[in-house]
């Protein structure tokens, strides 16, 4: 009964896809306590990495790249600056950074695996390590939500993070060749199933499509989604994230968020919602544009305002949380974090200010 | 929870909400059903098919529907490929796409090429549950509706109870099984043809509707859609039934709940508007009535079908109840509604309870017309209407005039005074006439200097009457020129007064790139259409508004300029001689040209106006009044419908009487010559052994660089080359120089509207001549075509199998080669068309071309020329290369001064 295969002679399917699996453990635990309130996100790890200043030989962990089991991951390229690295070769300062977000008052925890797929780690010749570094990134950050519910005894949730590649699926990266395209629909779907399977074995709660700039990525990473909970007998709740680029208003893909939502709605999202890009207050009347249409709860995580000249994120936690507060008390967010340049110190702020409004009622709630 | 709605997205989102009865797909994009585009997926021209899209979009199709199931082209390859095009398009992509095919794999390739959220048209219980399941699954996981075909591993379903069951049976699969959206299902219970005289046919039309209603009823949320042209498969050829069917067939329907269709939206009459005897029949026909007569349905329909080919509409009952207000209102309702009938006595009965007649002017008739504009400014009324409106006022000012002259009152102020000018060498003015009667109706003084003006007048002109705006109009591409020449010299001789650029060949860029820069001391503005002058003109006369809104356009065009020209940098263009290597290839060995009937000019009399009628295109009409839309079915617009439709009653009236009255006088000369192409060239002969050369008629080739196997034309590759006996024809029709009288007299009597119908109308007589005669080319006089059967609405699509490009236009963008053509026609001593200096035709509604009988030949568009094609074409024509040049400017892909040192070496 509802279960088919998706085996075709011409792709190499190995999954199959069942739209009437059951709910993951966690997923009611996580849907209960939004219906309560407004639940945090947690902020910016890429800054946070910054700050630590790491050397080539940090990155690489003294030059060999190892996963779990020690398989060993060869590869000629620098790699300072990979940052989804570091879950492997300093699994403890991501972990201890996103047990800092934990204790400020995030709820979810997102991956340390934003670029953990072949097509994003070819630039640092690194493909072959993807399943460790999703595996590896889901642990840390479950590592990290243990000991904090250790702590305070509050229950904590990882979110898988997937983000968008460097490649786009409905835009050609060649002027002269509109028709072009450097990825395909397929390359797309293997690539994020296999960051998926990782991120689901690692043991994460949520998986997050997020920093989405060209929403046919995203239904390649929805398909992946269906086809990796299908593996796994149970469907863990998708938060979905858009991004606005610029003053136009849409995606960089062209689509307003009306035409986004309707794009992704067919992933049943636990979110769907907006991040990255713009500040807070340019977010602001996108974010109600979506709040008004989408039949799901909503999500806003933006940066810390504009980069400044020297790609630097200016506003104060008191300044971006305040912006936050404004989304919360017009009733638009079930959940609120932070994206670039966000700190513990801005989530705990946004946490604060938040706290007393109740979360956006979501018209037929029934996930 | 809120009702389930079919959401769909492209780039923009659609909502299928209950305020939208039907949602009409647009199917021109469709290899099966459009010949046209079939031809150019074909030929892989897809930047015309990208064209076809984009018209279809702008024409209002809500979603567009993409077919590539042709045998001969790779359908799954042509659906990846045009999609992605279409992603790179935003005005197209912004709706949602229907990826139809019959080939699974076709669909799944096209779900892996768009964003947005699509439509499948379709999946069925065809190959049994497992395949649909299968299928249906994709498509939830792709995130698509889909369109589910009555069809069954035992067949398509006929009669009611099968359509029923088998719908009913996909929606629990569908809903239980697979857990698909109830409001993503779009059931198509299968349209089939009925009056076919077989008996089993009769109920197919009751079939569908009450299988409709029963599945509206019963499948809660899901949607109803069907493919309408199938019904009235056995009157093909007769189009005014088979529009008449489709429409009752619509009406009933739509009632019943249908709610989605591809629907030829070109062919469609309106079901209030058929004659009510042919409304009956259809009637009979579709819901499958027995008629009061005894006879079949079939056999009442096929009795009266004859009689309905080309017959017009009928006029709505007028009702004067308005008769009865006071007189203020009397004259708001004639001046809203654009009746002239009683505009005299009323005008007079307000003079009378008027102080002085200036009072009836500044007061109930200022008062209507600024309803009017209002109501103009909404949005709530469209250009015809305005135009009746200024007519209905310039005759009640007529009235009070005399009284005026005579109390020696003085003048009304104006809100500003407004040159206008066709400019020299251009005979075209519709729309710059158009323009004038909109201004003149928001209070500006008009000063219309006509057609052809040359520079001088238009500086003495402005100067004299101490305008405040000039405003230039052009429909062919040498006026270009002309007015960046007239900006300059306005520069040089220090006028700082606006200048506005329109006219069909006009565009933002050219104005930006072009005029605007030679002209600093004010600033030139394009004004798309004649409903944005009145805002364009309000900002430049207002004292506050004028200076931050002319440096807002100085921005905007800065940037036109700057990103035209990194799009121009970004264009790769080819060598002429890589160009010509990848020329359009024609396998001439199995090609036989037909031999004309005769060679040499020949002068065609004989033109019945009637006849002509019926092969007018009315759409570009309605674009002229600035109603976009498709005809017939912009007469049922949601928005345009009533203006359409009153404009096009108005239409039907006058063309009743130019051809009862004989308005026109057409005349035309075609003539045909052997020839081969020699180069890019084509060499026309005097005699069958082709050793006398007669003239040659050159052509320009595309230097655009070419995606994969598309050729780079010109129109010389569609004719033989030497050794294979080959023909081209050419022809100048013309509705007559009449039509510029007619104008002017409706213009003295007040009537602006009338003027500027007559000249509209006889645009379209021309067009239809141009049309009907190269018919009668294919059938007869070259006689390629004998067979051929197409009815007059249905050329419109260009079905047919060769074409007739005009010098001057995108597939020969040089205007002189009419030159030539005129010669060997004698076209001006037989038909009294001659050329002006820019090589526009004189009288304006009159039309030229080249024909090419090849079935491969297709228009196409020359685009951008390098220097070295023009170096080579000023070589073979004989002519200066500045001359060239300057005829090409347009088409230029480089600056001619730029290299003009070069050139002297």
């Amino acid at each position: 009964m509802g279960v088919f295969s998706t085996k075709g002679a011409q792709y190499d399917r190995t999954g199959m896809i069942n739209f009437s699996l059951s709910t993951s453990d966690s997923f009611k635990a996580i849907a209960a306590a939004a219906r309560d309130r407004i639940l945090i996100l947690d902020g910016a790890m890429g800054t946070m990495i910054q700050t630590l200043n790491m050397t080539e030989e940090d990155f690489t962990g003294g030059g060999h790249i190892h996963g779990p089991g020690c398989r060993h991951h060869p590869s000629d390229h620098p790699q300072k600056g990979n940052n989804d690295l570091l879950v492997l070769t300093q699994p403890q300062a991501v972990e201890d950074i996103q047990l800092e977000f934990a204790l400020a008052g995030a709820d979810i925890l997102e991956t340390n695996t934003f670029s953990s797929t072949t097509i994003a780690q070819a630039d640092y010749g690194l493909e072959s390590a993807v399943h460790d570094l999703n595996v590896a990134g889901a642990q840390v950050a479950r590592r990290a939500a243990d000991r904090a519910e250790a702590i305070d005894g509050r229950p904590r949730y990882v979110a898988g993070a997937v983000g968008p590649t460097n490649r786009t699926a409905s835009i050609s990266p060649d002027v002269n060749d509109p028709g072009y395209r450097a990825v395909s629909f397929d390359d797309l779907r293997m690539a994020y199933g296999q960051q998926i399977d990782g991120l689901i074995a690692g043991g994460s709660d949520l998986i997050l499509i997020e920093t989405i700039f060209d929403t046919l990525n995203a239904k390649a990473a929805i398909f992946a989604a269906f086809e990796s909970f299908a593996k796994v007998g149970k469907r863990l709740p998708i938060m979905i994230s858009g991004t606005i680029t610029d003053a136009s208003g849409r995606t960089l893909s062209g689509q307003t968020p009306t035409a986004f939502w309707h794009s992704v709605q067919h992933a049943r999202p636990f979110t769907v919602g907006l991040n990255c890009a713009l500040g807070a207050d340019a977010m602001r009347p996108h974010l109600a544009e979506l709040s008004g249409v989408a039949e799901t709860r909503i999500c806003a995580y933006p940066n810390a305002g504009l980069p400044n000249a020297f790609g630097q994120y200016d506003e104060t936690p008191d300044e971006t949380a305040a912006l936050v507060e404004v989304f919360a008390r017009e009733g638009l967010i079930n959940v609120a974090g932070g994206c670039c340049g966000t700190t513990p110190d801005h989530i705990r702020a946004i946490a604060d200010h938040v706290a007393k409004y109740p979360p956006r009622t979501v018209k037929g709630d029934t996930q | 929870m809120t009702e389930p709605l079919l959401r769909l997205s492209g780039l923009e989102p659609f909502v299928l909400t209950r305020d939208i009865p039907f949602v009409n797909v647009g199917e021109r994009t469709n290899v099966t059903g459009s010949a046209k585009f079939r031809k150019l997926i074909t030929n892989r021209d897809y930047a015309t098919a990208l064209d076809v899209a984009r018209d279809q979009v702008e024409n209002g199709a809500q979603i567009i529907d993409v077919n590539m199931d042709e045998g001969l082209i790779d359908s799954k390859q042509a659906m990846v490929e045009f999609l992605n095009l279409v992603a790179a398009e935003p005005d197209i992509a912004r709706v949602p796409v229907m990826i139809d095919s019959s080939k699974w794999e076709v669909i799944e390739a096209g779900l892996q090429c768009v964003q947005g959220k699509s439509v499948v048209n379709s999946i069925s219980l065809k190959e049994g549950e497992e395949a649909f399941r299968h299928h249906a699954g994709l498509c939830l996981a792709y995130g698509a509706a889909v369109v589910v075909m009555a069809f069954d591993e035992s067949g398509q379903a006929d009669t009611f109870a099968r359509k029923t069951e088998i719908c009913a049976r996909a929606y629990r699969i569908l809903t239980e099984e697979v857990g698909f959206p109830p409001e993503d299902i779009i059931f198509d219970p299968n349209v089939f043809a009925v009056a076919t005289g077989i008996e089993e046919h009769d109920n197919y039309g009751v079939d569908f509707i009450e299988a409709t209603r029963w599945i509206r009823a019963n499948l809660p949320h899901c949607h109803v859609s069907g493919g309408v042209s199938n019904l009235s498969f056995s009157f093909r050829g007769n189009e005014p039934v088979r529009e008449a069917m489709h429409a009752v067939f619509l009406y009933h329907a739509i009632m019943a709940g249908m709610d989605m269709g591809i629907v030829n939206a070109g062919q469609l009459a309106v079901y209030d508007q058929i004659d009510p005897e042919l409304r009956d029949a259809c009637e009979d026909v579709v819901l499958n009535r027995a008629p009061a007569n005894g006879a079949t349905a079939t056999e009442n329909l096929l009795d009266i079908a004859e009689r309905y080919r080309g017959a017009g509409r009928e006029e709505k009952k007028r009702d004067l109840a308005w008769r009865e207000w006071p007189v203020e209102k009397r004259l708001e309702h004639a001046l809203v509604n654009g009746i002239t009938e009683f505009v005299e006595e009323d005008t007079e009965a307000a003079r009378l309870a008027a102080d002085k007649p200036l009072d009836v002017i500044e007061g109930p008739l200022m008062a209507g017309m600024n309803v009017v504009g209002d109501l103009f400014g909404d949005g709530k009324m469209f250009l015809p209407q305005v135009v009746k409106s200024a007519r209905v006022m310039k005759q009640a000012v007529a009235v009070l005039l005399p009284y005026m002259e005579a109390e020696k009152e003085g003048q009304r102020e104006s809100a500003g005074r407004v040159l206008m000018a066709t400019v020299k060498g251009d005979v075209h003015d519709i729309g710059k006439n158009i323009v004038g009667v909109v201004l003149a109706c928001n209070n500006y003084e008009i000063i219309d200097l006509g057609v052809m003006v040359p520079p001088q007048k238009i500086l003495e002109e402005a100067r004299a009457q101490d305008v405040d705006i000039i405003g230039l109009s052009g429909l062919i591409t040498p006026s270009l020129d002309e007015m960046v020449h007239l900006a300059s010299e306005l520069e040089r001789e220090d006028f700082d007064v606006p200048l506005l650029i329109g006219g069909a060949t006009t565009s933002k860029v050219h104005t930006a790139v072009k005029i605007a820069p030679a002209y600093n001391k004010s600033q030139a503005i394009y004004v798309t259409d004649a409903s944005r002058a009145v805002g364009v003109v309000s900002a430049l006369l207002s004292k506050t508004q004028k200076q931050p809104y002319i440096e807002g356009i100085r921005t905007e065009y800065s940037e036109v300029a700057e990103r035209h020209e990194r799009a121009e940098r970004a264009k790769q263009r080819l060598p002429l001689a890589a160009a010509r290597a990848n020329a359009f290839q024609v396998d001439w060995g199995s090609y036989t040209a037909t031999e004309p009937g005769f060679t040499g000019a020949k002068v065609i009399d004989g033109w019945d106006l009637a006849e002509i009628a019926r092969f007018i295109d009315w759409t570009p009409f309605f674009q002229t009044w600035e109603l976009k839309g498709v005809y017939p079915r912009i007469l049922d617009h949601e928005k345009y419908g009533e203006a359409a439709r009153s404009l096009f009653a108005d239409a039907q009236e006058m063309l009743a009487r130019i051809i009862d009255e004989k308005w026109f006088a057409p005349r035309a000369v075609i003539g045909f010559w052997p020839a081969n192409s020699i180069g890019d060239d084509i060499r026309l002969f005097a005699d069958k052994d082709r050793s006398a050369p007669l003239a040659t008629l050159h052509t320009l080739r595309q230097q655009t660089s070419k995606r994969k196997d598309s050729p780079n034309l010109a129109l010389s590759d569609f004719v033989a080359p030497e050794g294979v006996p080959d023909w081209v024809g050419g022809f100048v029709v013309t509705a007559g120089p009449e039509e510029i009288a007619i104008a002017e007299r409706f213009e003295k009597a007040g009537d602006d509207y009338g003027a500027i119908m007559v000249k509209a109308l006889a645009d379209r007589f021309a067009e239809a001549m141009a049309e009907m005669l190269h018919q009668q080319v294919r059938r007869d006089h070259w006689g390629y075509a004998p067979e051929e059967s197409f009815g007059p609405q249905e050329l419109i699509a260009e079905p047919y199998d060769g074409i007739r490009p005009a010098p001057g236009y995108p597939a020969q963008p040089d205007h002189t080669e009419k030159r030539r053509l005129f010669e060997l026609l004698e076209a001006e001593a037989s038909t009294g068309v001659t050329l002006t200096e820019s090589m526009a035709m004189w009288p304006g509604s009159s039309v030229s071309g080249l024909y090419i009988g090849h079935p491969d030949a297709y228009y196409f568009g020359v685009a951008k020329v390098e220097r070295d094609q023009v170096v080579d074409y000023a070589d073979r024509k004989g002519m200066e290369v500045s001359e060239v040049e300057r005829w090409l400017a347009p088409v230029l892909n480089y600056r001619p001064s730029a290299t003009a040192g070069i050139a002297a070496e």
